[in-house]
């Protein structure tokens, strides 16, 4: 029970900071399917960060990884940026292509650094085992709580504040809601989605490492994330792109995400004798039909999506 | 003067415009290509990048390198099945990320009915367009009656589907790796029959009518899309919803349709590919196939034109083949992918290309 609480709660912290990163873009008005590509790309900054200053002291590293990872995940996101903002690209264009040269770029790149060291070693995977020990802040019985969650939730205090209760963010959602009349009492549209879109950058890289650093030791970086940005986005629509309520519906995600982990751990569930595929499917069904009954109303930023032309009315 | 009007008009057509930014996406991708494996090892990169561009002509025996211009053939026909159910989608308005899901159904039912009861191939065929129709269609009734976002919805769709295939499959796996069974001796009738074919090309035997029936595919939805009245509708349909409903025009019915036309075509192309025997479906595959993703490239690269998208298609697969034949001890095959993934991205820029080729032409 306390490891289905445990992995409930990391992975909830990843989908609610990678759809808060989503809730910010979108909010300033460009959607960013790429999240999974950040992700991953967030990932493997981190990963680097580990794997070559390992062996600085705890909290040192912790503060790399998340610097070494969020930094990734921004310059990653500058792609989306350029391209959606001053090119008026086609912003599910290049979030698919966001998506794909991220897992690409991240197998290409970490296949080049193993066999840099060794020839034979073709695979693409970075071993943490002994770097992973210092997220863990401290147990409670079998419960052992990690500073990404700690981290996740102030996230989610901060992204609340910046968001309701500063200017900043106020500016930023008049320009996803109307960029024109944003632009009309001198807000500047294109440095307003700049930060929205960077902003997700950050929280999707961090969303990445804490992700491959949930509950296993070494990642493969070909498999990518496994649609995880995806169900981020689903995360996010449920949330009705409001922080809270974004916690809210991460909880309920990651509890599904959770179950295919841990399900053999269950008497009762072990009984019902169901394949593993079908609770690797669970997370995807739930948020399939969560999609289906949410998204008729929903509220979503209403310039979402629309290239911000200075000259249109 | 009079060269000058004539270069306008060249640089103002539609095609030609179209043409050029295409290769200008083309060359941008090599070029960050080549330089990402200029940072890996200098000394390589220039022979890798020929490598990949070469393709089959790596081997100098033309009668090898036939045989396998063949298989890159058998392989780009569904890769242009998968390409034209994007670009389907994409004239209406729609993108169907899912393809790849659609092209995961259809080769699990057409495996499936070839292996588990011996069933010919234009059953298994025909299976297989079903399946992946009538999982584009889900995805078209979520977006149609639900307002559902379909890229996310396709996207779940794919991950579904790929666990739900896998667990198809394992029924009629060998016993002792995770792949399927070969079709050529446990199921010869579903193997599409090449017509002679194969003659053509060293007798390779993946050489099938699927090509040729992909090309005519390829056609038909050119003649569709812009020759009849549902083509027009769709298309309506695609630019403007409320004014197409307010036309007439049944928009939730053409959305629905839409998508299950695009399941059709990627079902059928996993058909094409697992159904010539080139490729066991592997059970303990845990990514989504790339054939959906690399669709999505060789659409913008063909400029979201059918018969363009069957020169873009290969191109394509011509690079994805072309990457197992870098040297293995310095770089990985996935470089093709980057490749690909980069030219996608640039794909992003057309409309800022064409721009500028307008705006240098009104000078």
């Amino acid at each position: 029970m306390a490891l289905l609480l445990q992995y409930t709660l990391i992975y909830a912290s990843v989908l609610m900071l990678v759809a808060l990163g989503g809730c910010f873009s979108e909010r300033s008005g460009v959607i960013n399917l790429g999240l999974e590509g950040t992700m991953v790309i967030g990932a493997l900054g981190g990963a680097l960060v580990m794997k070559y200053m390992g062996d600085l002291p705890a909290a040192l590293m912790i503060l790399a990884v998340v610097l070494g990872s969020v930094i990734f995940g921004m310059i990653y996101s500058l792609l989306l940026a350029v391209s959606a903002i001053n090119f008026k690209a086609d912003q599910t264009l290049v979030g698919t292509a966001m998506n794909l040269l991220g897992t690409a770029a991240a197998t290409v790149i970490v296949k080049a650094i193993n066999m840099g060291e060794n020839v034979n070693n073709v695979s693409s995977s970075i071993q943490y085992i002994d770097q992973r020990k210092a997220f863990s802040a401290f147990k409670i019985g079998n419960f052992e709580v990690s500073w990404f969650m700690i981290l996740a939730v102030i996230l989610l205090i901060v992204a609340h504040v910046v968001l309701y209760k500063t200017r900043f963010g106020l500016r930023l959602r008049a320009c996803g809601e109307h960029p024109q009349a944003a632009d009309s009492v001198g807000i500047n549209v294109y440095k307003m989605r700049y930060a929205g879109v960077l902003i997700s950058g950050f929280f999707g890289g961090l969303g990445g490492i804490v992700y491959i650093t949930a509950g296993v030791s070494e990642w493969k970086f070909e498999n990518g994330v496994a649609g995880f940005g995806f169900l981020a986005l689903a995360v996010m629509i449920f949330g009705q792109w409001e922080p809270k309520l974004i916690g809210l519906a991460a909880l309920l995600f990651g509890l599904f995400r959770a179950l295919s982990n841990v399900y053999s751990g269950f008497d009762i569930l072990e009984a019902l004798n169901i394949p593993s595929a079908v609770y690797n499917m669970l997370p995807y069904i739930i948020s399939l039909v969560v999609l289906a009954l949410f998204s008729r109303n929903s509220r979503a930023p209403k310039a979402e999506g629309i290239p911000y032309d200075k000259g249109q009315r | 003067m009079n060269t000058k009007n004539e270069k306008k008009r060249f640089l103002e057509i539609g095609g030609v415009q179209t043409v050029i930014a295409s290769l200008i996406c083309i060359i941008l991708g090599l070029l960050v290509g080549y330089i990402v494996l200029l940072c890996i090892n200098p000394a390589g990169a220039w022979d890798a990048m020929t490598s990949i561009l070469k393709n089959f002509l790596y081997f100098p025996r033309p009668e090898v390198a036939l045989e396998y211009f063949g298989s890159t053939l058998a392989k780009t026909a569904p890769l242009l099945m998968c390409t034209l159910s994007i670009l389907f989608a994409y004239k209406v308005g729609l993108f169907n990320i899912g393809s790849s899901g659609q092209y995961a159904v259809g080769a699990g039912l057409a495996l499936y009915l070839a292996l588990a009861y011996q069933m010919p191939w234009y059953v298994c065929m025909i299976a297989a367009m079903i399946g992946g129709g009538l999982l584009g269609g889900i995805a078209g009734i979520l977006k149609a009656y639900l307002n559902v976002n379909e890229v996310i919805a396709g996207i779940m769709l794919n991950w579904i589907s790929l666990y739900s295939v896998n667990m198809l499959l394992t029924n009629v796996k060998e016993s002792s790796t995770t792949y399927t069974m070969a079709l050529k001796t446990n199921s010869p009738d579903a193997l599409i029959p090449s017509l002679g074919l194969d003659k053509l090309f060293s007798d390779n035997r993946y050489v099938t009518i699927a090509i040729p029936l992909a090309v005519i595919i390829a056609i038909l939805v050119w003649v569709v899309m812009s020759k009849t009245k549902l083509g027009y509708e769709l298309k309506a349909t695609g630019l403007n919803k409320n004014a197409a409903k307010y036309a007439g025009m049944k928009e939730k019915r053409n959305m629905i349709l839409t998508m299950v036309i695009a399941g059709c075509l990627a079902g059928l192309g996993a058909a094409f590919l697992y159904l010539s025997g080139i490729e066991q479906w592997s059970c303990a595959q845990t990514a989504v196939p790339a054939m959906g993703f690399n669709g999505i490239a060789a659409a913008f690269l063909g400029g979201l034109n059918p018969i363009g998208s069957i020169f873009s298609a290969f191109f394509i697969q011509h690079i994805t083949s072309g990457g197992s034949y870098v040297d293995k001890m310095v770089y990985c095959a996935q470089i093709s992918d980057l490749i690909s993934a980069i030219i996608i991205y640039f794909c992003g820029f057309v409309l800022f290309f064409k721009y500028c080729m307008n705006r240098k032409a009104k000078k």
